[in-house]
């Protein structure tokens, strides 16, 4: 896609494969790019109780949920934002969860994350929020950082020369998110985060969030993760479904097997 | 009876792990203080903001201090025929202790809380966790630069209060009481002179007038971080956070001045 990649230190291990998976199964020959087996974490209360997720190279794997069900500390378990009081979280075949500090986050830079209000540097203009991740990260010189950025900006649909120098306070919530997109996609990474992704947007911009992560899995290839609890959107980018429902994963599927399973509970879940 | 006890111990528990992690914050503070990467155009910038942004209202508490301590002295001193020393008064209280104590409290009100603010604003908006995300560490991007700027600041700032103070108080010692502006500075200098020299040329009152507000930097800027960076609650969490960074910070500079005070008196002691 772009030469971040070449720029950047690369202390990944070689994923595993996934062993004995079906053709239809969406493990089908496919790396486990994130793994986390039998996770547990409590704060005043348990959160997670024995959470075990595969997510697959090239996947879009939404994660369905209510509201307080700890699917955004699924996510911050994963960035490492967080450690679990128990289980183990691989990524790309590597145990993180007794990283240091700094190997954290020279793990993070391999990620992307669009967080639920997009999290944008209010003091920074978007030009300089999407070239953050490569200012920091990469040793791109800035012509080609304004190329990258200007790349980001149109691929999420935005006008570089209308918002590049606006604040994000100047922008509306859905072009806060798209900006929050390309800067998580700005420097170029094998897994994007998504916490709530359509959370406060009107139906329009929705659309227009769902597109464009249906386009970052087409065109680009990344592992995605999507928490959400709107179901219509989960469904409409989910490659494959997981339904947390406390604190465990309830059920894991196709959104189709999803649609039609007899579970009480996804049934009341789905409305 | 038990509850009362059990109560006691959660709270002391969490003060004692409080005064952990505002060790820990300052001792990586200042450690990336010396690693790269470095962030220099931060570093700038909040000089800029806690430094020079701080000028005016240092220039106005420092000018009024020495004002008022030269009208207050005048009344006493004028009892015994003694308003000559007027500037001796003037001259210690500012550079010893009300330069750099005032500047610090100026300081903490303006800057100390900002801190906290910005950075509550951006815990509470997720900015920090996407800086983290991004393979930044929070402390290194926020809270070195800020630490680095306070102090730098903060001394600089005490010198000018010192300064514009002793004019303030030159100003009503020749205007309003009368005294020759010569006799009113050398008072000054003799006072500064009477407690001895570092290296020769620094006056001994000086060089630990400013290595009071280099402590006080620090206090101020790593308390509004502390309380910024641990900010829980929304925007009512933010608004909590500042009045505690700002009471923190000023009781800390309090109780730090004396017992730098005493510290100073051990290590380089006055001549006699």
């Amino acid at each position: 896609m772009s030469p971040v990649r070449d720029h950047r230190r690369d202390h990944r291990r070689e994923p595993s494969r996934a062993a004995g998976a079906g053709a239809g199964a969406p493990s089908a020959g496919r790396a486990v790019v994130i793994e986390l087996e039998d996770v547990w974490l409590s704060f005043d209360e348990p959160v997670l109780c024995g959470v075990n997720l595969r997510v697959y190279e090239g996947e879009t794997r939404v994660v369905l949920g209510e509201s307080g069900s700890g699917k955004s500390t699924l996510l911050k378990l994963i960035l490492r934002l967080l450690t679990p009081d128990r289980g183990s979280i691989r990524v790309f075949g590597r145990d993180i969860v007794d990283l240091s500090f700094d190997e954290a986050l020279e793990m993070r830079r391999h990620m992307g994350m669009v967080f639920q209000y997009a999290a944008l540097f209010d003091s920074l203009t978007v030009f300089d929020n999407v070239a953050y991740p490569l200012r920091e990260n990469t040793g791109l010189d800035e012509a080609e950082i304004a190329r990258i950025v200007r790349e980001r900006l149109e691929f999420v649909d935005l006008d570089p020369d209308e918002v590049m120098s606006k604040l994000p306070g100047e922008l509306s919530g859905g072009m806060r998110k798209r900006v929050g997109i390309a800067r998580a996609i700005a420097a170029d990474p094998e897994i994007v985060l998504y916490d709530e992704p359509t959370a406060g947007l009107d139906p329009l911009a929705v659309d227009a969030i769902i597109r464009l992560t249906r386009k970052l899995q087409a065109e680009l290839g990344v592992t995605s993760i999507v928490v959400t609890h709107d179901i219509r959107a989960g469904f409409r980018v989910a490659s494959h479904v997981s339904l947390l429902h406390k604190g465990r994963i309830r059920f894991e599927g196709t959104p189709e097997e999803m649609a039609t399973s007899d579970d009480p509970y996804i049934r009341a879940f789905l409305g | 009876m038990d509850r009362f006890i059990s109560a006691v111990d959660t709270w002391m528990r969490g003060v004692a792990l409080g005064v952990q992690e505002y060790f820990a914050l300052g001792q990586r503070a200042a450690r990336f203080t010396t690693t790269r990467p470095f962030y220099w155009r931060d570093v700038l910038v909040q000089m800029d903001r806690i430094g020079v942004g701080s000028i005016p209202i240092i220039l106005l508490t420092g000018l009024f201090t020495g004002m008022v301590l030269a009208l207050q002295s005048s009344v006493e001193l004028g009892k015994f025929g003694a308003e000559i020393y007027i500037g001796s008064l003037v001259g210690a209280s500012m550079v010893r202790e009300l330069g750099p104590v005032l500047t610090a409290l100026m300081v903490t009100g303006r800057a100390g809380s900002g801190i906290a603010a910005e950075l509550g604003s951006m815990r509470v908006t997720e900015q920090i966790d996407a800086l983290e995300s991004m393979g930044t560490d929070p402390v290194r991007k926020l809270v070195t630069p800020r630490f680095i700027a306070g102090i730098v600041m903060v001394p600089t700032l005490t010198i000018l209060a010192d300064v514009v103070g002793i004019i303030g108080g030159l100003v009503v010692a020749v205007f309003k009481i009368g005294i020759p502006a010569d006799i009113y500075l050398r008072g000054v200098w003799g006072t500064l002179a009477e407690s001895g020299f570092i290296l020769v040329f620094f006056p001994r009152d000086f060089v630990s007038g400013l290595a009071k507000p280099l402590v006080f930097g620090a206090i101020i800027t790593l308390t509004g971080a502390y309380y910024g960076l641990h900010v829980r609650g929304g925007t009512e969490g933010v608004g909590r956070a500042t009045t505690q960074a700002v009471v923190t910070a000023s009781v800390l500079i309090l109780a730090t001045d004396y017992f730098l005070t005493q510290l100073l008196l051990v290590v380089v002691p006055p001549v006699l």
